[in-house]
């Protein structure tokens, strides 16, 4: 687990003891190739998380693995991270792995977006309720992910998966036992050939 | 679509859990951890653990008991109570809390909010505003130190500054209402849910299931209660059944 500075880090490595990994927090590039699941935890704001990824050296020892198709999860902000971009801070490249901007929420409803909401399954997902804290969101799936979908204010992106690499929008380690499901299944991904 | 969520909340004094009628002559109601797995397994969408004891005595936050609830717990846990600086949030964050709120410290210094917004998010950034109905004249204030002092604040107009500061939720205790079981507070609530646009997260008051739905009408995302949960009088699960049958969206 990528150490950011500002993610719920307890909650992330109680999740992942609970779906039985054994997990470490990493910072450097090589500790990112090496290790067999990487996840990019999300909580904070954009511009400081990719501050934390480019001063650590971790870009491109993401996009590599990702490239690769090795299994990589992305929550929260950390999906957003993939993205070209983000409304939130205008100017900042993401690492740009998938194509697209986050945006905000409108259409009037709370922003943020805290709360259960209904996701629709696909790939590795499955549908039920998960636990969501974002204010920006992906509303057009990127070509090559297969999106899975829920509803706040219109359809945005809860989910993108390509693979082993997983991006959630929501996060599986604050949503009971679904949430465990899948990060269990995510664990027993292997790198596509 | 969104669901509206029911937040049973844990008053802890001294690593044990607590609930009093307006807050003093507090009465013991067990252990953190192995109230936050019942409430878990129950149906809980979120748990708030605050530490009562915090301001008056000066004390630290609830650390130690952070730590022991996040080990059994896997749903979104809010902690507050004596938060008065970013170092703070950062301690409970690092213990197993997702969200953290402040309440005293952020009447005393505004910017408070703004730096944990802009370090933390503001998804992580809760304020928790005690109010109480003026005695004279119309409307509420804001009342800080667990109810010991009420001060010259508008309870609306510190809602509204407290989001342009960058606060992602509020939690609402009517003062006036809080212990009493006479339930919620609704035309605070309106009028603060009218007039911000995060979620606002009803406490103080509830006796029962009705009074949740109640509070979900008159515009909360979230319903906050402790006494009634603790005492064994109604369970998540049969709250939520009532909450449904209302033709609210709530988690299964």
């Amino acid at each position: 687990m990528i150490r950011t500075g500002v993610a719920n880090l307890a909650s992330v490595l109680a999740g992942l003891a609970r779906a039985g990994a054994e997990a470490s927090l990493v910072a450097s590039a090589e500790e990112v190739e090496r290790a067999s699941h990487v996840l990019l935890p999300g909580v904070g704001s954009f511009a400081p998380g990719m501050a934390a990824l480019r001063e650590a050296g971790l870009c491109e020892a993401l996009r590599a693995r990702i490239a690769a198709g090795r299994p990589t999860l992305a929550i929260c902000l950390g999906l957003q991270m993939l993205a070209d971009g983000s409304e939130e801070a205008p100017g900042i490249a993401g690492l740009g792995v998938m194509r697209g901007v986050a945006r905000r929420f409108s259409n009037g409803v709370t922003v943020p977006q805290l709360g259960w909401n209904l996701v629709e399954g696909g790939g590795l997902i499955e549908a039920g309720y998960a636990y969501f804290a974002n204010s920006y969101r992906i509303v057009e799936a990127p070509d090559g992910w297969t999106p899975a979908w829920t509803d706040h204010g219109g359809l945005f992106c809860a989910a993108l998966q390509r693979g082993a690499v997983l991006a959630c929008q929501f996060h599986p380690e604050l949503s009971g036992p679904w949430g465990l499901g899948l990060l269990g299944r995510w664990l027993r991904t292997e790198a596509a050939c | 679509m969104l669901t509206r969520r029911v937040i049973p909340c844990l008053d802890v004094k001294d690593g044990v859990v607590v609930k009093g009628v307006r807050f003093q002559g507090l009465r013991a109601a067990g252990d953190p951890a192995e109230r936050a797995a019942a409430y878990e397994a129950q149906g809980a969408d979120e748990l708030v653990v605050l530490d009562v004891s915090a301001t008056p005595e000066g004390r630290g936050h609830a650390v130690d008991v952070v730590r022991a609830v996040r080990r059994v717990l896997s749903i979104p846990l809010t902690v507050g109570g004596g938060v008065r600086a970013a170092s703070h949030v950062q301690a409970l964050l690092e213990a197993g809390a997702d969200k953290v709120s402040v309440n005293t410290a952020a009447v005393a210094e505004p910017g408070l909010i703004d730096a944990m917004a802009g370090r933390f998010g503001s998804q992580c950034t809760v304020v928790a505003i005690d109010a109480a109905g003026r005695v004279s004249g119309g409307g509420w204030q804001v009342v800080v130190r667990s109810g010991r002092e009420r001060v010259e604040l508008d309870a609306v107009a510190w809602a509204r500054e407290c989001v342009a500061r960058g606060a992602g939720e509020l939690l609402l205790t009517s003062w006036d209402r809080d212990g009493t079981r006479s339930g919620y507070d609704l035309e605070l609530l309106k009028v603060v849910a009218a007039a911000v646009p995060v979620p606002v997260i009803a406490s103080g008051g509830a006796a029962g299931p009705e009074h949740l739905a109640e509070a979900l009408a008159a515009g909360a995302s979230a319903v906050l209660a402790a006494s009634i949960f603790h005492d064994g009088e109604h369970t998540i699960e049969e709250v939520k059944v009532h909450l449904r049958r209302r033709g609210f969206e709530v988690r299964r």
